[in-house]
């Protein structure tokens, strides 16, 4: 199952190496990055495969939030539909 | 993949303009609890809710959290009380409300809608002992819903339903006085009612929907306000498409959370009520999408036109992004529930006439307005007679949900709290139509050729 993982936070150093490490830990596996840095906010967009996820799907959406906010970023894992539901026909 | 600006839009519609599902709402049907003993009637309808949604709480919960988007509250539907409750023994209805709520408590959910009455051609026994059940009931039990319909397109008004409901509401009223006359919050009086209605206080599963069925209501007047915010000065036409983009979007959200919870409960999927459910945060009123195309005031010249405009948009956007749409369908005008709406009327621009107007183009009706706890019940049957008149007549669902304030004059607030919010006390006319209500009958059905 795929889903898009947000990360919203200030720029610092080892974000990405934060968040990858905590989606590899529970067998999450990483297909697409893209990311940029706005007047020193840092956006990340991945795409993921949680077809290996080691949790089920929903507690992995509140532990990333949960892990987010101890790392100082919002991340939020959503199912991959939602975003094709509003924006494809 | 979806760009990054389109998933971004997305969150930022979710975090920061009040995006949501309003209500995922499984209707259940109570036909098969009927029996000659009341008690086991209640006991059939616990076991038969309890059974049927016992799931739903956590299904749902499950849905937000995967998908990511709120979904605000989780109802329950049932058959009209009156039916279910005909065949059997009991003097007054009230233990059905309590059974009600029992099973409201037991499954979590966060109303239960249906203590209802279908009477816009007549009044069985069963459907009087109802409509004079109402007051205790909804006094009696914490968020069981009711709903009367007492006029249609097809059948007229009934008079005699129309006064008898000014007094229910009175009653209701002073039961719950205690509590700003809540009960009244819980109570709609309808004209053209629908049967897959998701929202409350006026959802009851109508007998033509099947044994159980999910139906979804969406919201979003933050982001529709947000979406017009873009093309300021622009003609109508404009304002016009950017809704119904908007509006297709919102809807596509809920038809996917509707789909699902269908799927994992294995119930049959309904509809999708395409609805602008506003709530009292700010940035999230259906007033300030009126005053965002120009108007100063939400109620003053020109509202009504506007709110046309936004209810034909919001329809035309959502049809094609659901498979299956029904319910009100509209744009929402609840006063008290609205941040825009409870400044305005603070504020004295808009009054009970100027909403009546805006009822005859949008979805449903004068909807939780609080007026002075001195209101006659004459005047509130009165004032039904009229928004029925204009379901009637339009062939369109009208409803009424009037809060007579116990103790508060124009100028005092009602706090509901929660997404009932607070109410201005708004005036009404102080001429008497007593004697019109207590003629009593039935206003004949309209014809349907020569229409201007």
């Amino acid at each position: 199952m795929k889903a898009i993982v947000t990360v919203i936070g200030k720029d610092r150093v080892g974000i990405i190496a934060d968040v990858s490490q905590l989606l590899a830990q529970r067998g999450v596996n990483v297909l697409d990055i893209s990311q940029t840095v706005l007047q020193d906010y840092f956006t990340m967009v991945m795409l993921v495969d949680a077809g290996g996820c080691t949790i089920p799907f929903a507690e992995l959406t509140s532990l990333l939030r949960a892990e987010g906010e101890r790392l100082g970023l919002e991340i939020r894992a959503q199912r991959e539909d939602i975003f094709n539901a509003m924006h494809r026909i | 993949m979806i760009n990054r600006g389109e998933i971004l839009e997305t969150i930022e519609m979710i975090d920061q303009q009040h995006l949501d599902v309003r209500t995922v709402t499984m209707g259940i049907s109570l036909l098969d609890c009927c029996d000659g003993s009341a008690e086991r009637a209640c006991r059939k309808i616990y076991d038969k809710i309890t059974r049927s949604a016992g799931d739903l709480v956590r299904t749902v919960e499950e849905i937000e959290a995967e998908f990511g988007i709120p979904i605000v509250n989780k109802r329950i539907s049932v058959t009209p009380i009156a039916l279910v409750a005909a065949a059997s023994d009991a003097a007054d209805y009230v233990c059905f409300a309590r059974a009600l709520d029992a099973a409201r408590a037991e499954t979590g959910v966060d109303f239960v809608g249906g203590f209802s009455a279908l009477v816009q051609k007549g009044m069985t026994p069963a459907d009087e002992r109802l409509i004079r059940s109402i007051p205790r009931a909804l006094a009696e039990t914490e968020l069981v819903c009711s709903s009367v319909n007492v006029g249609s397109t097809r059948a007229g008004i009934n008079m005699d339903a129309v006064e008898l409901m000014g007094r229910v509401i009175k009653e209701t009223a002073s039961l719950t006085a205690d509590r700003g006359g809540f009960g009244c919050a819980k109570l709609v009086v309808f004209c053209n009612a629908v049967e897959d209605n998701p929202f409350m206080a006026g959802a009851f599963h109508g007998v033509s929907e099947p044994d159980r069925v999910i139906n979804v209501g969406v919201s979003g007047p933050g982001v529709v306000h947000h979406a017009l915010r873009a093309v300021r000065g622009e003609p109508f036409d404009v304002v016009a498409e950017t809704i119904k983009k908007t509006a297709f979007q919102v809807t596509r959200m809920g038809q996917l959370v509707a789909q699902e919870a269908s799927r994992r409960l294995g119930v049959p999927f309904g509809i999708v009520d395409l609805s602008l459910a506003p709530t009292p945060a700010v940035g999230d009123s259906v007033a300030r999408i009126l005053e965002e195309m120009g108007l100063a005031v939400c109620g003053t010249h020109g509202t009504t036109a506007a709110l046309a405009l936004l209810n034909d948009a919001v329809k035309k956007g959502g049809v094609m992004a659901s498979s299956s749409v029904g319910g009100l369908s509209g744009a929402f005008i609840p006063v008290s529930e609205d941040e825009g709406m409870i400044a305005a009327a603070r504020g004295g621009t808009l009054c009970l006439d100027k909403l009546e107007a805006m009822t005859c183009v949008c979805s449903v009706g004068l909807d939780m307005i609080a007026v002075p706890g001195s209101t006659g019940a004459a005047t509130l049957s009165a004032i039904i007679a009229d928004e029925a008149a204009i379901g009637m007549i339009n062939s369109k669902t009208t409803a009424v949900r009037l809060i007579p304030a116990p103790g508060l004059d124009v100028g005092d607030t009602v706090e509901f709290g929660g997404l009932l919010g607070s109410a201005p006390v708004m005036a009404v006319h102080s001429e008497s139509a007593a004697e019109f209500i207590s003629r009593g009958g039935r206003i004949p059905a309209p014809m349907h050729s020569l229409r201007n």
